[in-house]
């Protein structure tokens, strides 16, 4: 149970928050019901329900200036850095007006205009590419930080050892934060981690380790998030390991994980949205008007996004050709 | 212009140091390439010039040097990263094919990628099958990442400034038997051959010779054997793998109506491929004899001198490919 005192959100930042975590599980579930007919191609479609407290708590603890890259399941995090909605559906429809001009899909979101780096899809290949960033704010003393989503299946390629390792051995300022959402892909990560506590990687590579923590709470995860973060800032890297869960199996049509019934029952009951209300009418016996308003508002820009996606139009032959080269 | 006469290595270094003057985002990073002055010295002195912020050794970690160098150059630097001899970038395909040759396009063009990787290249002189690849065939397969191998000094240092100053990916391989050859080269930093630019090295007119990296100097001789029976060739180095200049090769095709196409690479998908296919896709009307490839023997490299000198190409090889046309 996270101190709820030591929050430095205030009451409208913390609605923001929450609005932005039902924001992210009724847009994934519009995608989801849009792949099913058809609307959203491709051959996966990676949700991020139930993992909503990890990255919207993370990056509420950055300032805009700082920087957030991720692996493929990147819905959440494009929207919770602050990527246009309507723009990340048109995204998921394959149009010309999406983030990614139709070209990268749902896998590959990214806007530079909020620095949301993308969403890549070789399994920790975005690691490095973090490193790289920090090396930008190191090399520059600028005092941005990179926050960079690492999936627990990312923790046993190399690409994870080399870019911890060059991080800790630059004092490159880069929040590891990994996404223990227990299965890569259908391997649970005890059968495919060695040490399958994660954040105990750390002391391999004489890095700051911030230990585990409840993924499925917003403020747990904002509070050790922000201590995290100013550790990079001034020090170097650090690795945290929030636990969490996805609702929807790796992909939407992934089905042995549904069955999984008893796993998936336990993980919502502590679902990161009735956690949040719960703590936020804790917090504030009179929040009730506000956390009311939240759900007609999301539909309604969820709504929006998908008549913006549908008549937005499709790619054309110069943009298949465009920007292969600057 | 004054000129000098220095080996290739100086000239790199040559290219390298103006630009890191000319340019503060330029800087250098990789195995060694810092107190032990490069591998083969083309970084010698850097250390104590431009200090450890702009000259960075890093662990041997080719996935993390390759990939910290996309992340670097997409944030704003001009890395110059370098992994010791190609053999080991195969280690870095990934963030090289997945990574620096495909942001732009699949984030539609948000990301320009202006780093160079350097690797030193080539027989390695019963340096046995693992470390005698010549692979630029290999990446150079892939839209997004241009590739150059020079054959002279002055080549070396207009070409590596070209490729530092472009806002493209650049593979940049550098012949290891090149290394001590000495050549003329202009002093003026801002002599820059541009990406994609081939050379004539020698003119004729029986026979289009067209080469790369050590191949050209193999033709070079081959030529003035052949000169001596009366038959003249034009020698084409290309220069660029990716870009092709395919005009200058087309030209002198339509004025000799022959061509041997001579490389230290393998002989299978090759660089020799390449171009018979563009040659009688688009040149078939001039074309008056069979394309003849010259290339290394399609077996590992072994130890023993003997038949390791069996399976590489040389001059009295490309003789006899021209006498096979004539």
């Amino acid at each position: 149970m996270s101190d709820l005192t030591r929050t430095t959100l205030t009451r409208a930042e913390l609605i923001e928050a929450y609005h932005q975590m039902v924001l992210i599980r009724r847009f994934e579930e519009k995608c989801k019901e849009l792949y099913n007919a058809r609307k959203i191609g491709g051959v996966y479609l990676h949700l991020y329900n139930g993992q909503e407290a990890t990255g919207v708590g993370a990056i509420k603890a950055l300032k805009p200036t700082d920087h957030v890259i991720t692996a493929y399941r990147d819905h959440g995090i494009a929207i919770a850095k602050g990527a246009d909605v309507k723009r990340l559906m048109a995204e998921m429809f394959g149009k010309r007006t999406g983030v990614s001009g139709g070209k990268g899909g749902s896998m590959h979101l990214a806007d530079v205009n909020v620095r949301m780096w993308g969403g890549y899809a070789i399994v920790g290949g975005h690691l490095p590419l973090a490193a790289g960033i920090a090396l930008k704010s190191k090399y520059n003393d600028d005092g941005e930080v990179v926050l960079c989503f690492v999936g627990d299946g990312a923790t046993n390629n190399g690409y994870f050892h080399e870019a911890l390792n060059l991080s800790s051995v630059w004092d490159l300022p880069v929040v590891w934060l990994i996404e223990n959402n227990l299965y890569g892909m259908g391997t649970p990560v005890h059968v495919a981690s060695g040490q399958p506590e994660l954040h105990k990687r750390a002391i391999a590579y004489g890095m700051k380790d911030y230990g585990r923590v409840d993924g499925m709470d917003f403020f747990a995860v904002y509070e050790v998030t922000q201590q995290a973060v100013e550790y990079a800032r001034t020090t170097g890297p650090v690795l945290i390991e929030a636990i969490t869960y996805r609702y929807e199996g790796h992909g939407v049509s992934d089905r042995i994980y549904m069955k999984r019934v008893e796993e998936m029952q336990m993980f919502q009951q502590r679902d990161p949205l009735i956690v949040m209300q719960t703590k936020l009418r804790e917090m504030f016996p009179d929040i009730e008007p506000e956390l009311a308003k939240v759900e007609p508002s999301v539909a309604a820009i969820v709504e929006e996004a998908v008549r913006f996606a549908e008549a937005s139009p499709v790619p054309t032959a110069e943009d298949l050709t465009r920007n292969v080269y600057a | 212009m004054a000129e000098k006469n220095i080996p290739m290595r100086e000239a790199l270094r040559a290219a390298l140091r103006e630009e890191m003057i000319r340019d503060e985002r330029v800087f250098v990073m990789g195995q060694e390439v810092g107190a032990w002055e490069g591998t083969h010295k083309v970084t010698r002195g850097f250390l104590d010039e431009f200090g450890a912020r702009r000259v960075r050794d890093t662990p041997i970690s080719e996935m993390a040097i390759a990939g910290a160098a996309v992340g670097a150059a997409m944030a704003g630097l001009r890395p110059v990263a370098e992994i010791m001899t190609i053999n080991f970038a195969f280690l870095a395909f990934d963030a090289l094919i997945n990574h620096a040759a495909k942001v732009r396009y699949m984030f539609d063009g948000q990301f320009k990628v202006p780093m160079v990787l350097r690797c030193a290249t080539g027989w390695g002189n019963q340096a046995t099958a693992t470390h005698s690849h010549t692979p630029e065939p290999v990446f150079a397969h892939f839209p997004g990442l241009y590739l150059g191998c020079p054959s002279t000094p002055a080549d070396a240092k207009g070409m590596l400034k070209a490729a530092i100053r472009d806002d493209n990916p650049v593979l940049f391989t550098e012949v290891i038997a090149l290394y001590p050859k000495p050549g003329l080269v202009p002093d003026d930093p801002d002599f820059v051959l541009p990406i994609g630019k081939g050379d004539i090295k020698r003119a004729g007119k029986d026979v289009t010779i067209v080469a790369y990296g050590r191949g050209v100097e193999w033709s070079l001789d081959a030529a003035e054997m052949l000169a001596r029976e009366g038959i003249s060739c034009e020698v084409i180095d290309v220069r660029w793998l990716r870009p092709l200049d395919l005009p200058l090769i087309f030209e002198s095709f339509k004025k000799t109506n022959r061509c041997v196409v001579v490389e230290e690479s393998l002989p299978f998908y090759s660089f020799g491929s390449e171009i018979a296919a563009q040659l009688q896709e688009h040149m078939f009307d001039y074309m008056d004899a069979p394309i003849k490839r010259v290339s290394a023997m399609d077996v590992p490299l072994p130890y023993a001198k003997e038949i390791e000198l069996m399976a590489l190409p040389d001059a009295h090889k490309v003789v006899a490919a021209v006498k096979e046309i004539i």
